[in-house]
């Protein structure tokens, strides 16, 4: 059985530590937010310009001046603080997030990635990816091992445009767990009732396996 | 050192077709409303815009795109906008894609005297082209230039007659370094005091950077994407 969206981030969470300050990005990243383990503190940014981004607002409060990096309409927790779009970036460019979880289209098994452009089909532009990927000590991708037509997102080599080269350290698909090193991608954990061959199959790019890989675990 | 002006119209005099505007913002969060529709009620042409987005079709910088009052586009991200992705693909619209920090930084520099800086984002994609590349502790970063406008639109929450700004929230964003490098910026905002109400400590953007001011009227505030708790 694949992981579902949900349980990719409930996976992701699980890297999460005390003391954390995390950037997520849109669509499964925002999930994690959802399945932050009891006991630990992590604080939120949203790059527009928020630490300490709380859930979205009761029924009948959201504030057109309260808004995620998604657009979406949010809240603050006691501790929070706004600032500009430039002061934002000095802080991820500066090191000072813990972890940034993203997505991708697509990923090699050097660590770079595609995010942001298909070329001639989608040009939205790359947002904060760029600067996120390029600066951040720590970053998880969240994302499908393959396409909806079978094909590999886990390559040799990126065929879209790169977000970034040489910078993704670990990938939570929906069939595996991967830590990437100068080897490839390094199989850590799969999916319950995926076997090892299931994720050679939908890995293009070179695929370490050390001994017994476990699976994911899921409180 | 009074800088308050009557309204939008009168704010944006001086503003000449084929100049570059810097307008603030994040989606449609912080945008200055009074500001764009005023443009969109002249015969304003060939504009260059910087702004982190460029709205949506039927609101925002989508309001200048419609009446193709827009020539070049300088943003990080313009995914929601139909009209947008349309007029690019026929060739209509140049746009230049910058990574958002990358942007947030180069406005800050235009407004700091800095007319270049190195950073690490975009090495190794299509940003890079064209940039020089240097290493620093072991890691390789662009150079990139500061950017500056003729004119910067920007929308703050509260301001006063000198100048000095306060934002509400996350709609401060692009607001205030854009408001640093406008060789003219013009502020509106929802409430404007006289100078000596606003709390001195409180003061997001001195009025050094500012040039005019006014009150706008008729914020629509409009929310891209509602999401409430269930």
């Amino acid at each position: 059985m694949s992981l579902t969206k949900q349980q990719i981030a409930q996976r992701i969470a699980q890297e999460l530590k005390d003391g954390y300050y995390v950037n997520l990005g849109i669509g499964i990243p925002t999930l994690v937010a959802n399945y932050i383990p009891e006991g630990i503190e992590v604080v939120l940014q949203s790059e527009n310009g928020m630490l300490g981004m709380g859930p979205f607002p009761q029924k009948g409060m959201a504030d057109p001046d309260l808004i995620n990096a998604g657009k979406q309409t949010v809240t603050l927790l006691p501790g929070g603080v706004y600032f500009d779009s430039a002061t934002s970036f000095a802080m991820i460019r500066g090191g000072h997030i813990d972890l940034t979880v993203l997505g991708a289209f697509e990923v090699s098994d050097t660590g770079d990635i595609a995010s942001w452009k298909i070329p001639g089909k989608m040009v939205k532009g790359m947002g904060g990816a760029m600067d996120l990927v390029a600066a951040a000590k720590n970053i998880i991708v969240a994302m499908q091992h393959t396409s909806k037509d079978g094909q590999s997102k886990l390559l040799k080599q990126c065929t879209l445009p790169l977000t970034g080269v040489k910078c993704i350290k670990k990938i939570v698909s929906d069939l595996a767990v991967l830590e990437i090193t100068d080897e490839g991608f390094v199989l850590l954990e799969r999916a319950p009732g995926v076997s090892v061959e299931d994720i050679q199959k939908a890995t293009e790019g070179r695929l370490v396996v050390k001994g017994d890989v476990p699976e994911i675990k899921l409180v | 050192m009074n800088k308050v002006v009557k309204n939008a119209k009168e704010a944006i005099a001086g503003i000449k077709s084929g100049m570059t505007l810097m307008v603030g913002g994040f989606g449609l969060c912080g945008i200055p409303e009074n500001c764009i529709m005023a443009i969109t009620e002249t015969d304003l042409r060939e504009l260059t815009c910087i702004s982190n987005n460029a709205g949506v079709d039927d609101f925002g910088l989508g309001l200048l795109l419609q009446k193709k009052q827009i020539r070049k586009m300088i943003a990080s991200y313009v995914g929601e906008n139909a009209e947008f992705e349309r007029q690019l693909l026929h060739g209509e619209l140049e746009v230049e894609l910058i990574p958002q920090g990358t942007l947030a930084e180069r406005c800050r520099a235009g407004g700091a005297g800095i007319p270049a800086f190195y950073v690490p984002a975009g090495y190794g994609t299509e940003v890079a082209e064209g940039k020089e590349v240097r290493e620093f502790n072991g890691k390789p970063h662009l150079l990139e230039h500061a950017l500056k406008a003729d004119f910067a639109l920007i929308k703050a929450w509260k301001g006063d007659t000198h100048g000095n700004l306060i934002y509400k929230e996350t709609a401060r964003n692009f607001n205030h370094p854009m408001a640093t490098a406008g060789k003219i910026t013009i502020a509106e905002v929802e409430e404007l005091v006289p100078a000596g109400q606003l709390d001195p400590m409180q003061i997001h953007t001195p009025g050094i950077y500012i040039t005019r001011i006014f009150q706008g009227t008729d914020y629509e505030k409009r929310i891209e994407q509602l999401t409430e708790s269930q």
